[in-house]
């Protein structure tokens, strides 16, 4: 028991939250394991944004635990990559794009100050999503999905082994998705994918695994849509999930 | 213009000599730290601090004149109400989530309510518009040795922790979870903005101390790639505008002051039709 506990990346039992007196959510079982890919779907208000900061910490249960890498979020930050929405972000705030990617390196030295080491590997991780020609550009004159490429960047230069993403697919057009789920599926490689999306109906073929929050957890199985109404429709394969049917923990899929 | 310069150099006028100097050496901390109001957007909080220097200006009045303890004067009252000011304000943007601007606004107006209270119950007349609108005219060598001090400080701080005031300011979720102590960043910034907005109370005055922080680094905002050009920026536009306030004030016989404020919205105003034209002319 154990030994599964240590090997699982995010582990969260009986968990429950809320804010003031309503209930955000209640009797969340989740298992993510290490270079899982795992979707969160659900309806605005359902509680994934919250459930996403109770993974980093941010916000403390009311009851149950919250593990990653089997220990506290607080200790465990480190280790994971945040990407936030990039909306929220200040359109008029002055700053290049190296400068956000330098954010990773953060909280390795006491003044702030970057090393050499620190700007390479923003560098690196900039060139992994195909931004390094833009690196002096300022954030605020690139287009939606390359700022979302650049939070990525971002939570790669931190160099976690887990990485969590609030709705990256929100306002991107078809090509910078496509584009996007290419890097995901390189990434996935070494990493443990954790997205959040407010789609409820389709996810991408490249999850092994979707969860749906409504104030409760689930995994729901997915079927394959193929087909060319579907890929004409969202320029792509996808996979229906099934609110109407629960599975364990594992998830399956109806081809 | 002559009469401008000939008066900076009478040995006569002195004091004339001293607001020159103060307004530029001034400009370092008004443009670094109104930079960081700006885009952080804080100058509301700037604006609640402002008022609450009222209140310690009026303590110390009182302490002065009423209780007469000398060595706790008006200046001393301003710069304690400022950082008290300062560590509430950082209190509830971390506790009250919702209520922030209610908190901001109450402490906007009791920090004055206490200032004229404590002016009423001081022997002898003080005259409570000298502080609400500033008189650059009026700064004394000791002023002057503020300015220099906050100077150093100012620059000091920044030029150390540049990048962790810029991840604060941009993100300050995403620095706390890089494992970044940003509550006591924040204070510390909201410390430097309380030092810097005593200094602006004397040169502006408290009603007009936002103008001055914020406009010189919302016009070098539009010309800006960076935070380190913006302050850069900011810094020579608030020296521009004193001098230049200074000058037209001079030849106008007009009140310092005021003359600064409208300079810099005059500028402000310009920069932003200019952007729009030039936006326009792209398309």
């Amino acid at each position: 028991m154990n030994q599964k506990l240590q090997s699982c990346a995010v582990t969260i039992s009986d968990l429950s939250f809320s804010y003031d007196s309503q209930v955000v959510l209640t009797d969340v079982n989740l298992e993510v394991h290490p270079f899982d890919s795992i979707c969160v779907v659900g309806p605005n208000g359902g509680g994934k944004t919250t459930l996403i900061k109770l993974i980093l910490g941010l916000l403390t249960p009311d009851t149950g635990t919250v593990r990653v890498f089997d220990k506290k979020p607080e200790e465990a930050r480190l280790r994971i990559g945040y990407v936030p929405q990039y909306a929220q972000y200040d359109p008029q705030f002055p700053i290049s794009v190296l400068e956000v990617v330098c954010m990773g390196r953060l909280g390795r030295s006491f003044t702030g100050r970057y090393s050499r080491q620190d700007r390479e590997q923003a560098m690196k991780s900039l060139a992994e999503t195909g931004l390094a020609d833009i690196a002096a550009r300022p954030f605020t004159f690139i287009s939606g999905g390359q700022r979302q490429r650049v939070l990525i960047a971002r939570a790669l230069a931190c160099g976690g082994d887990i990485l969590i993403l609030d709705e990256p697919t929100a306002n991107i057009d078809h090509e910078s998705e496509l584009q996007f789920f290419d890097l995901l599926t390189k990434l996935n490689k070494r990493m443990t994918i954790f997205m959040v999306t407010h789609e409820v109906g389709f996810a991408s073929t490249f999850f092994k695994r979707v969860a749906c929050v409504n104030k409760q957890v689930m995994i729901h199985p997915t079927s394959a849509l193929t087909g060319d109404l579907i890929r004409e429709m969202y320029g792509g394969d996808l996979q229906m999930i099934r609110h109407d049917h629960c599975c364990s923990g594992e998830g399956h899929s109806h081809d | 213009m002559t009469e401008f310069i000939s008066a900076v150099f009478d040995p006569t006028m002195p004091f004339f000599r001293y607001a020159l100097l103060t307004g530029i050496f001034a400009s370092l901390p008004f443009g670094i730290i109104g930079t960081f109001v700006v885009v952080r957007r804080i100058s509301y909080i700037a604006g609640a601090i402002s008022h609450c220097v009222l209140g310690g200006i009026g303590l110390g009045l009182y302490l002065e004149k009423a209780m007469g303890i000398t060595w706790f004067g008006p200046m001393t009252g301003a710069v304690l109400a400022a950082l008290l000011a300062a560590v509430i304000l950082t209190l509830v943007s971390h506790h009250a989530r919702q209520r922030e601007d209610s908190v901001i606004g109450a402490l906007w107006a009791v920090g004055m309510a206490t200032g004229l209270l404590f002016i009423a119950r001081t022997p002898g007349y003080v005259d409570p518009m000298s502080y609400l609108f500033g008189n650059i005219l009026l700064v004394s060598k000791g002023d002057f040795l503020f300015v220099l001090a906050l100077d150093v400080v100012v620059l000091g701080l920044v030029g150390i922790f540049y990048h962790k005031f810029l991840a604060v300011c941009f993100d300050e979720e995403f620095a706390r979870l890089r494992g970044m102590r940003t509550g006591w960043i924040y204070l510390l910034l909201l410390c430097l903005t309380a030092l810097t907005i005593v200094l602006l109370v004397r040169v502006v005055g408290i009603v007009m101390v936002i103008a001055l922080l914020t406009l010189p680094a919302a016009v070098a905002g539009n010309f800006s790639r960076n935070i380190f050009q913006m302050m850069l920026l900011a810094v020579l536009f608030c020296a521009a505008f004193v001098v230049l306030g200074l000058g037209v004030s001079f030849g106008l016989d007009l009140p310092s002051g005021p003359i600064i404020i409208v300079i810099a919205a005059i500028v402000y105003l310009f920069t932003l039709l200019g952007g729009r034209v030039m936006t326009a002319l792209k398309k």
